[in-house]
């Protein structure tokens, strides 16, 4: 198994017209991913080279599902056009929608979330690197050689330190990971992923990286406590952040006397999380853990 | 993005939102002129800064008379409040208030939509009412396409408890207000207190707004919303170059890629230096975010360099689309500009996506200032330790 994508996950590249959705398409293919096309407005029937292969450009997301039976999408529009290409997935029955932009105004976000919402779509993100399962499918922005198949379930908010973790445990390798994205509201929560990992055959552990900002990581403790069976490492970044100060994020920002690095390390202790204080750190207690599973079965 | 009061206030006023006449002035000579402007006998000076209880550090006061004005704003141009210099006051008419009440319109992240709350005990400070007095702060989530509508306005003063006499003219404030939160895309605007005035007029005699600056491009005013205070002077000049930064009060200057991967960094370098002579630490967050070429590390790293707290500098750089040999090359690239600019040790640790050609770079170049380290917590151990000797 895996989770949200797998070898079966049949992926439409909104925006595979532009440099960045172009450039990411190659990178998913060359990876595994089936990009079953590409939608652009206005580009309906034309075709884009990848390597030698061509793949087709519809002009809605309507007409690429019609034709290609695509049950995901990945969003690489710009912020000032994401908002329509998000419900425009959404109002076409995509089961997951995976928002890559960055920038995308709130009010924007809130809207395609409400939609969402009653409908049957997931969206991860926006503003995340999206998610991988390695070996299987790699919808988003995730180097797909930093680390390979294995039993452990990665979900964060960041992309970089997303990568930084899969490198510091690539000698054990992920069933799935997810970057969750760094909004002030994102679709897919911490706490739906752990669920997801929770009843997914092929993770063993869970990493879990948090950031400053929002009470997320804190809701996600409550709910570790009381679901989830399988071990869970966590891991907080912005301890040395100042108040009031946005973090790159736009959800990274400690307000008033919430969302600090130190009342979510605490939330997450008090529910039975082992909480790193370093990447490497973190890496060597989820080691730990998975060489006592393996000695557990041996 | 923070307003001042007097900018929220003129924000309040183009959407019709009933406010108290305001005038800003920078020096106290200008705050006599403005106390003759607003034609009456009591005024109120304010201290205009973004930051919460300036009542309490004295940047609020009454005067009645231009004499009093002057000397008054003298006094609270001179006030640093929570570390923010004052550089302007507003001074309005007093109001003749018969009762305060609390209204704001604000982002739920949890619930993920925009949530009103409300209250006929305004005045006051509206955290230490919702942890005391809960039931006495009304919270009514909206639905973030139709916000309050005149049925949840009806609502919301239903549920709060106002007078009979006075539901319909709070109901249409909070109506605009809506259409102020709305229209500017702001992610909070608070009014503390809204108030009733002897003859019965609502006004908003406090504001509050929070603009979403992801937002921007569809607003052609803001570009005078951005802080211009001496003390964000760097954090102007890098968002000019689109970098992403922020100034922080310790000694090692730190570039990254990816906003995680920074707050990370800044962490595990304080946790280098914690036991260290002088305890060195993280001078500023910097993400050079994805693609990093040379121009943007040598952007970088001169506003780095041109913090004179900084006493040496970290690169971290996970190569995921970033190849490293970008980076290094970047590098280099940024030292050759910068030349004799370029004066601070620099330590680089570079992994992912093509680290031994970038690495190669590094150690062809052979320049006297870098120094390359194998691994995360290495580098933040070695650049903490170079601060700590320089300090």
């Amino acid at each position: 198994m895996a989770i949200f994508i797998d070898e079966y996950s049949r992926v439409l590249v909104q925006g595979m017209t532009g440099r960045e959705g172009r450039k990411h398409t190659q990178r998913m293919i060359m990876s595994g991913t089936r990009i079953v096309g590409g939608v652009t407005p206005g580009k309906g029937g034309e075709s884009v080279l990848f390597e030698e292969d061509p793949v087709p450009v519809y002009g809605s997301v309507a007409e690429g599902v019609e034709a290609t039976g695509a049950n995901v999408s990945v969003v690489f529009v710009p912020p000032r056009f994401a908002g329509a290409a998000v419900l425009e997935a959404v109002e076409s029955q995509i089961e997951l929608c995976v928002v890559i932009t960055e920038g995308i105004p709130v009010r924007d976000a809130l809207e395609f979330h409400a939609a969402a919402a009653s409908s049957r779509t997931r969206i991860i993100g926006p503003n995340c690197p999206g998610l991988i399962s390695p070996g299987k499918s790699n919808v988003g922005i995730i180097p797909a050689h930093i680390a390979g198949r294995g039993g452990i379930g990665l979900v964060s908010k960041s992309g970089t330190l997303t990568y930084q973790m899969m490198y510091e445990l690539r000698d054990h390798g992920f069933s799935t990971a997810v970057g969750i994205g760094g909004d002030p509201v994102i679709g897919t929560s911490h706490i739906d992923v752990l669920q997801a990992f929770e009843e997914d055959d092929d993770t063993d552990v869970i990493v879990m990286i948090g950031e400053i900002g929002g009470d997320a990581e804190e809701r996600a403790g409550a709910y570790i406590a009381q679901n989830i069976t399988k071990p869970v490492i966590g891991y907080v970044a912005g301890f040395t952040a100042p108040p009031g100060k946005t973090m790159g994020h736009a959800g990274a920002i400690i307000t008033g006397s919430g969302g600090t690095a130190a009342a979510k390390k605490k939330a997450l202790e008090a529910a039975g999380v082992m909480v790193g204080e370093t990447p490497s750190q973190t890496a060597s207690l989820a080691r730990d853990v998975i060489a006592d599973i393996r000695r557990q079965r041996a | 993005m923070d307003l001042l009061e007097y900018q929220a206030r003129e924000l309040f006023e183009s959407f019709d939102v009933p406010v108290l006449p305001g005038v800003v002035a920078t020096t106290p000579a200008a705050a006599r002129d403005a106390f003759g402007q607003l034609d009456s006998d009591v005024a109120v000076v304010k201290a205009q800064v973004r930051a919460g209880g300036r009542g309490k550090a004295g940047g609020v006061k009454l005067v009645r008379s231009a004499d009093e004005a002057e000397t008054t704003a003298a006094a609270i141009l001179d006030l640093v409040i929570k570390d923010l210099p004052v550089d302007a006051v507003m001074l309005s008419p007093g109001a003749d208030i018969a009762e305060e009440f609390y209204f704001s319109i604000l982002l739920d992240r949890t619930a993920g939509s925009y949530l009103a709350m409300c209250s006929v005990e305004g005045g006051i400070d509206i955290e230490t009412l919702a942890v005391e007095r809960p039931e006495a702060l009304v919270k009514v989530a909206l639905d973030p396409s139709s916000g309050i509508t005149a049925d949840v306005a009806r609502d919301i003063v239903e549920q709060a408890g106002f007078k009979e006499a006075d539901k319909d003219a709070v109901a249409a404030v909070l109506q605009k207000l809506w259409t102020v939160f709305h229209e500017s895309d702001a992610t909070l605007v608070e009014v503390n207190p809204l108030v009733k005035v002897a003859g019965g007029a609502i006004l908003a005699l406090d504001a509050k707004v929070t603009l979403d600056e992801n937002a921007e491009y569809r607003h052609d005013d803001w570009g005078n919303y951005h802080e211009t205070s001496a003390a964000v002077d760097l954090e102007r000049q890098a968002r000019e170059l689109d970098l992403n930064y922020v100034k922080l009060d310790g000694n090692v200057g730190v570039i990254g890629n990816g906003a995680g991967l920074v707050m990370s960094t800044l962490d595990v370098v304080e946790r280098a230096g914690r036991d260290l002579p002088g305890h060195p630490k993280p001078a500023n967050f910097l993400d050079i975010g994805g693609g990093a070429s040379s121009t943007v590390m040598a952007n970088g790293l001169r506003i780095i360099m041109s913090d004179p707290q900084v006493k040496a500098v970290l690169v971290n750089v996970f190569g995921g689309i970033t190849a490293c040999n970008d980076v290094a090359q970047g590098i280099v690239a940024a030292l050759e500009v910068l030349g004799d600019e370029a004066n601070l040790p620099i330590v680089v640790r570079l992994d992912g996506n093509a680290v031994d050609v970038g690495k190669a770079i590094l150690r062809e170049a052979n320049h006297p200032l870098i120094r390359v380290e194998n691994t995360m917590d290495g580098a933040a151990a070695a650049v903490a330790k170079l601060a700590s000797e320089r300090s």
